[in-house]
């Protein structure tokens, strides 16, 4: 097997939040396929691929914790191959997967098909999270070991919620053998039966039934008091409400360990989005307040949040293409993740290191994968990033099989130039 | 002097006073044709009408169908039970398949809120909502606004009370816009588990109690407990239903002499109405119906007009 050809990235602005570097007009080399060094006027070793970086960032290779792959089972919607396709041209050099796939990932066998996939036909890093109970049915814990032991990276029943509280508090006290991850999609159901979209005016108003913020308000307390009782270390997936946010802030000032995430949509989109039953603003947690997305953007600058993680949720037109009421929840989002974060960065709310802090240097620390950094010696898992690119969102420009987004016909601004995983270039535009 | 610029009739949200006004001005002109021995005109002569209902409907249905052959209109119905729908065909598929006959108009009635307005994006006909899951039910709130306008000569000022399933009646969700729109003020009043989040937002005042809801109404509309769309159930009997929020004649002690009582239908007689004040003098509720005729008949010609 040949090795890849060393790289040198020239001229750029490189953005590592790990070492609290932003530096212009500088090179980064990449050897055997870790980060060399960073400086100014590297000379080129023989027979490297010299990249003009002027004008784009330079960054660790962003990581996407929460995203959809489909595979198993549902590849009319997606693949393993073309999620990470759709992932490395979004910039990402790494995904974790949820494990609702069919079958679920709740055992080593399924771990090690979504690696070994992965690894012919994937585009980026694939990093497996595994169900917390088998056939995410809420009964019985998976195996856990075995499954760290196969490669899978953190455990989580989303798309499903643990309804049982002592179902939860067995798992978080199970995964302190491990250290494990404990990622909650957190969800009161008997709040939310029958509702589609977010509970107040506009579901008024539009005559849907309603899930209100408490649903997740709830969940949330729950498995943060349950956090604090088992000691374990808990992530918060999807967070989409302001008094969400105001939890998870209490919580790790008692010194709670929990990490969070929210997604691009929620810090982009209210429950507006839905008029005209549009299935496209349809996921779960649905698009909330005005207000809701304030919170969101505070707690990203704030630290409450700690990441970024799409949920990229492919659906074919056979899902989506229906009555509001009856069509799957979920939108895509690996490919215009970066640009509505970038534009968080333009409105002044955020700064370029906390913005890929929370796409790529936090995920790789919660996670407890590499990545994440730029210091010398770590693997080149790299991104470029031309922030100022503008395109249109069409379905052709999707590398997804799905094409679910709220924001085609939109123009966006900022993407990836090329994602380099481990010294391989995975995409180049 | 067209006042009426919509191809559908997907909802009265959106409508402006004055276009309301014109449909029940033309409504209105529509009465007498209803009353003659030959119930007969020929504006729409070779148009073709489809009724597409996926749930049960008595009144709504023929409504729509006598409208159409009031005006010479061709008219087909399909209902859900009988169609593919039942070989699991979807509701794009079933439109489209529809359309591909070229109807003029698809009136349909759906379970779902917002179906109507999917398949107005899939057909080139014009679509009339004739109930939507618990969004709208536009012909209806326009034929209840007729109703009461007869009544008082007009709808600004008067306060009407909506007594029921609020959250799941789209009946009450089109009256409230419509009353709002042409200057009435609404009050909604019904067991706390079946009104909508935040319907203040919506124009409506929430009263907790019947008595206050109706102290001062000109216009009493009671609805039936809409038990097929709440899913657990959301109050525990019909008998105490009746006895808190029921419309009966100790009740309507409280009301104005003036006041009316109107029913959509169909009647869960003594649940929501008691049968005496259902069939009392002051009971406007088979005037509603006539005049559903009238204003569906109404909105058939208005949409030919801007069509053609």
């Amino acid at each position: 097997m040949s090795r890849n050809p060393d790289i040198l990235l020239k001229g750029g602005r490189i953005i590592d939040p790990a070492q609290g570097l932003d530096m212009e007009q500088a090179d980064l080399l990449i050897r055997d396929g870790a980060i060399q060094g960073i400086e100014r006027g590297i000379t080129p070793p023989e027979g490297a691929e010299e990249v003009d970086a002027s004008g784009l960032w330079i960054v660790p290779g962003l990581i996407d914790m929460h995203v959809h792959l489909r595979e198993p089972g549902q590849e009319y919607k997606e693949t393993i191959a073309s999620g990470t396709r759709a992932a490395a041209a979004g910039g990402f050099t790494a995904v974790a997967s949820m494990p609702n796939t069919t079958p679920p990932n709740d055992s080593a066998d399924t771990t090690r098909f979504i690696l070994e996939r992965a690894a012919s036909e994937g585009s980026c890093l694939v990093y497996p999270v595994a169900a917390i109970t088998k056939g995410q049915e809420g009964q019985s814990l998976t195996e856990f070991g075995d499954l760290l032991d196969a490669g899978a990276v953190a455990f989580s029943d989303d798309g499903l919620p643990v309804s049982d509280a002592g179902m939860m508090r067995l798992a978080m006290e199970y995964s302190l053998n491990f250290d494990a991850l404990i990622i909650s999609h957190a969800e009161e159901l008997s709040l939310t039966a029958q509702g589609s979209m977010n509970e107040g005016r506009v579901s008024t108003r539009l005559g849907l039934r309603g899930i209100p913020a408490v649903a997740e308000e709830i969940a949330i307390f729950r498995e943060l008091k349950l956090a604090e009782l088992t000691g374990a270390r808990l992530h918060i997936a999807h967070v989409s409400t302001k008094g969400a946010v105001e939890l998870i802030r209490q919580a790790k000032e008692r010194g709670i360990r929990v990490t969070a995430e929210t997604a691009p949509h929620y810090f982009s989109l209210t429950e507006e989005a839905v008029e005209g039953y549009n299935t496209f603003a349809k996921m779960n947690p649905p698009l909330r307040t005005e207000e809701d997305r304030q919170a969101m953007i505070d707690a990203l600058a704030d630290g409450t949040l700690d990441a970024i993680a799409t949920d990229h949720a492919p659906h074919s037109v056979l899902e989506k293409e229906c009555e509001f009421e009856i069509a799957a929840n979920g939108i895509i989002g690996l490919e215009t993740s970066l640009a509505l974060g970038l534009e968080l960065v333009r409105q002044g709310r955020l700064t370029p290191a906390q913005l890929i802090r929370l796409m790529s240097t936090a995920p790789a620390g919660i996670l407890g994968v590499p990545g994440g950094t730029l210091k010398p010696g770590s693997p080149a898992h790299v991104t470029l990033i031309d922030p100022d690119s503008r395109f249109e969102v069409t379905r052709d420009l999707f590398q997804s099989k799905s094409h679910n987004s709220p924001f085609l016909g939109r123009m966006l601004r900022g993407r990836a130039e090329m994602t380099i995983v481990g010294g391989r270039i995975v995409f180049r535009r | 002097m067209s006042g009426f610029k919509f191809k559908h009739i997907l909802g009265l949200r959106g409508l402006s006073r004055q276009e309301i006004s014109f449909i029940l001005d033309t409504a209105e002109s529509m009465k007498e044709i209803l009353d003659r021995p030959i119930k007969k005109v020929p504006p729409l002569r070779g148009r073709t009408i489809v009724t597409l209902f996926f749930e049960p409907s008595t009144r709504t249905k023929l409504s729509f169908e006598l409208a159409a052959k009031r005006l010479s209109a061709d008219t087909v119905g399909i209902s859900k039970a009988m169609s593919s729908v039942v070989k699991g065909e979807t509701l794009i598929d079933t439109a489209r398949n529809i359309e591909a006959m070229r109807p003029d108009i698809i009136v349909m009635r759906h379970s779902m809120s917002g179906a109507p307005h999917l398949i107005s994006r899939y057909v080139d006909s014009a679509v009339i909502n004739a109930g939507d899951g618990i969004n709208e039910h536009p012909s209806q709130a326009l034929l209840d606004m007729l109703t009461v306008r007869e009544h008082f000569g007009t709808l600004e000022g008067l306060k009407l009370a909506i007594i029921g399933d609020i959250k799941h009646s789209r009946v009450a969700h089109s009256n409230i816009i419509g009353f709002n729109t042409m200057g009435a003020e609404v009050v909604v009043c019904g067991p706390g588990t079946m009104l909508p989040p935040d319907i203040e937002a919506m124009g409506a005042r929430v009263a907790r109690r019947v008595e206050d809801a109706i102290d001062g109404a000109d216009v009493i509309m009671a609805l039936r407990i809409q038990k097929e769309r709440q899913g657990a159930p959301l109050f525990p009997s019909e008998r105490e239903y009746a006895q808190k929020f029921g419309i009966n004649a100790r009740i309507l002690e409280k009301a104005k002499d003036t006041a009316i009582i109107m029913h959509p239908g169909p009647i869960n007689r003594g649940v929501e109405l008691s049968p005496d004040i259902a069939d009392s003098g002051r009971s406007v509720i088979l005037e509603q119906v006539t005049n559903g005729v009238a204003v569906r008949m109404a909105l058939f010609t208005l949409i030919f007009a801007e069509v053609s």
